[in-house]
């Protein structure tokens, strides 16, 4: 794969540059950086105009739903619509079936992805920290580590047990990789399908609290400051866990937090229409959490940006609100929402954009940094960060098209992805 | 004026006009049911279909009545959630019975929102009859007909709801028409079953009974439902019973003339004692009566509704 991408404004968090230049791609690797470079007419040129050029973007927290849930997504389906969204990486969810708690669940994952437009993205798979996802028993997790897995967590649910989730950190901690949480204290939210809240008052809707989010979170944070093991959070989005965060960071403790555009985005007055599509768990919260969120994000809080695109078929969303499933898809979205929502409100810089969605990620997950200089492999996102668009479910990748920001005008949209010497332009 | 919307969801956002006009169409209707022959030929050649998904007696047996006693052509469905779940999804069953040219569709559903649901794939005309803990508007617009029939008015009326608030679609509904209304409204139950800022709605809150009651004119009492005690949010009938219960001693203890309504079915000597049920202040089977009037008018509104 060869292209010469000219004029493009390269902005890249490892090399700290932020300069225009054109960029020769030959056999997938970055062979010249500089200003006006001619190539053999044979080779594709693209006129970037100043576009923006990145690090490729990596999007920790994602449901492919193969093995198990073919007809809400597959490893092809998802890795086509995270390479539309402007991701070369995707780490992907163990509740699938049979949950991702077998090496060769892993393998068959990271093959697959191999052949889905040239292995253009990435697969990392996050193993389940307990076997089967039931919080009873440790996954293997050497084997699984081994295998090529990045992380561990039983997203979906949490790891209620304190117990287990003290072995579960001690056990990971020898291998050095983060155990991921969803942090929900379930006795508070069992049967919820929204926020506790004026809203779920007046709409009648089983309510699930902010706290239990909160508590879950503190106690965690008590075991990480016994164990010091890596621990991160999974799609947080209370006031609450933001501040505990800060202060287990304020203490050294070696804690990592994510958000997904939905929370800094929407709040809970999105469900008032009974629309399932404003149905996801963590529930959207409130505009203080939405700005109690903005901040982390800005003070470093919060490190990544990562879109939970957890997809689900039309029908499963056509039901009464409390018996649709939780989740949104969001790869797709993801950029035009941090673009329209942080950066053009001047919440983060472009540059603290893309260390969001490329440099914090992977250096939570121990993965190698992607630099945009000469010699290397390139690992590029694409972006026009100024291109007004409106977003169209029909035109998603994804093969589900569940999203509350159908018809929503948004700044800022990838182009396309370059990634294992292979591209993928809109 | 017609009625603002073609459905009847919720008492939530409706017009204070719109309330009025259904409250007085109903008086008329009223009048018709004590006629010898209590039939109108208002909706003949109309069908509606009552889908219940939740067990009823009263309100399924009111609708039906008052959709007869305006000629109109009823089928019935009725299932628990539980096994249409297994099979045919809500969409699915309203379209099927929508291609057999139903009019208006008449639904309770133990899940909130699912009338709005409805409303969405079907064209006909929908009337909520209780959807989870959300709403129950036909029942509050019974509750404040039968209030405006003794009292003459709303605004300005007292009025106290008792008892599981949380869980109460007959609570949110009366509290919004009443609001609308311009009454006051005040809410009383354990802290357990009292959701967070319910101050927000514009009704004032009592955990001590006594207190509550000596601001009323009016006292809505809610069945208690004996699953929430499984759930751990009141300790036992007993203590329910000590101190929400409503009886004649702590009526009297009142020092005010004190009305009884309850929207039934009556956990006797739980929430309410049998002599307060049975009283002279109780308007708990005029509600009854006034309930099949006022389903009457609602369907009456919509179903010529152009």
């Amino acid at each position: 794969m060869n292209i010469l991408l000219k004029n493009g404004h390269i902005i890249d968090p490892i090399t700290q540059q932020d300069t225009v230049a054109d960029i020769l791609i030959i056999d997938g690797v970055i062979e010249k950086i500089g200003t006006s470079i001619s190539a053999d007419k044979k080779i594709e040129t693209r006129e970037m105009n100043n576009k923006v050029i990145t690090p490729g973007f990596i999007d920790m927290h994602v449901h492919l739903r193969e093995p198990g849930f073919e007809h809400k997504e597959t490893i092809a389906s998802g890795c086509l619509s995270a390479a539309a969204g402007g991701f070369t990486a995707v780490c992907c969810m163990p509740n699938t079936n049979p949950a991702i708690d077998d090496a060769s669940v892993v393998r068959s994952i990271i093959e697959k992805a191999k052949h889905v437009h040239n292995g253009i993205v990435d697969v990392y798979p996050i193993a389940a920290a307990t076997k089967g996802r039931e919080g009873k028993e440790l996954s293997p997790m050497m084997e699984l580590a081994e295998a090529g897995v990045v992380g561990f967590t039983d997203d979906g649910a949490p790891i209620e047990s304190a117990e287990i989730m003290r072995r579960v950190l001690e056990y990971t901690s020898m291998i050095d990789k983060p155990i991921i949480q969803h942090a929900e204290d379930v006795s508070m939210t069992k049967g919820g399908a929204m926020n506790e809240g004026t809203i779920s008052m007046s709409l009648g809707l089983p309510p699930m609290p902010p706290v239990a989010e909160d508590i879950m979170i503190a106690r965690d944070l008590k075991l990480v400051d016994y164990l010091r093991a890596k621990y991160h959070v999974a799609h947080l989005s209370t006031a609450g866990a933001v501040d505990l965060i800060r202060g287990a960071k304020r203490k050294k403790l070696p804690v990592t937090c994510e958000v997904t555009p939905h929370h800094f985005t929407l709040t809970d007055e999105a469900v008032r229409t009974y629309d399932t599509n404003t149905k996801m768990n963590p529930p959207l919260r409130t505009q203080e959490d939405i700005d109690a969120i903005k901040e982390g994000l800005s003070d470093g809080t919060i490190d990544v940006i990562a879109t939970d695109h957890a997809p689900h078929s039309y029908d499963e969303k056509q039901v009464e609100f409390i018996y649709a499933p939780f989740g949104i898809v969001g790869l797709e979205t993801a950029i035009g929402l941090s673009v329209t929502n942080l950066v053009k409100t001047k919440v983060l810089s472009m540059m603290q954009l893309i260390e969001k969605l490329s440099t914090n990620p992977r250096t939570i997950l121990g993965l190698q940094q992607i630099k945009i200089v000469e010699g290397e492999k390139a690992n590029l996102t694409l972006i026009d960060p100024n291109i007004e668009w409106v977003v169209d479910i029909q035109c998603f990748k994804s093969k589900s098209k569940n999203s509350p920001f159908d018809k929503y005008v948004l700044t800022g949209k990838a182009i396309g992805v370059i990634n294992n010497n292979a591209l993928y332009f809109e | 004026m017609p009625l603002a919307s073609r459905h009847l969801l919720g008492l939530d956002g409706m017009p204070k006009d719109d309330i009025q006009l259904i409250l007085d169409t109903a008086v008329s209707f009223r009048e018709v049911l004590d006629r010898p022959i209590k039939k109108v030929p208002t909706l003949q050649g109309k069908t509606i279909a009552n889908l219940f998904f939740e067990s009823s007696t009263r309100t399924r047996t009111s609708f039906e009545l008052a959709e007869r006693r305006l000629s109109a052509d009823v089928v019935n469905f009725s299932s628990d959630v539980s096994s249409v779940r297994k099979g045919e999804t809500l969409k699915d069953t309203a379209r099927n019975l929508e291609m057999m040219k139903i009019d208006m569709v008449v639904m309770r559903h133990s899940a909130a929102g699912a009338a709005h649901f409805l409303s969405q794939v079907v064209k006909a005309n929908v009337i909520n009859a209780g959807d989870g803990a959300h709403e129950h508007p036909t029942q509050a617009l019974l509750d404040m007909y039968t209030m405006r029939e003794k009292f003459g008015k709303l605004e300005g009326l007292n009025v106290c709801i008792v008892g599981d608030i949380s869980h109460s679609r007959v609570a949110l509904s009366n509290i919004y028409g009443l609001t609308a209304m311009g009454a006051n409204v005040s809410v009383c139950g354990p802290k357990t079953l009292m959701p967070r800022n319910i101050e927000q709605l514009g009704v004032k809150v009592f955990y001590d009974i006594d207190a509550a009651l000596r601001e009323t004119d009016i006292v809505n009492v809610l069945r208690i439902q004996l699953e929430r005690q499984e759930r751990m949010l009141f300790p036992s009938l007993r203590e329910y019973r000590q101190y929400f219960g409503i009886t004649r001693e702590r009526l009297e203890k009142a020092g005010r003339d004190i009305v009884i309504m309850h929207p039934g079915p009556i956990n006797r000597d739980v929430e309410l004692s049998a002599d307060v049920a049975d009283g002279n202040s109780s308007l708990i089977l005029q509600q009854v009566l006034n309930g099949v009037a006022v389903r009457m008018s609602i369907l009456y509104l919509l179903g010529t509704r152009t």
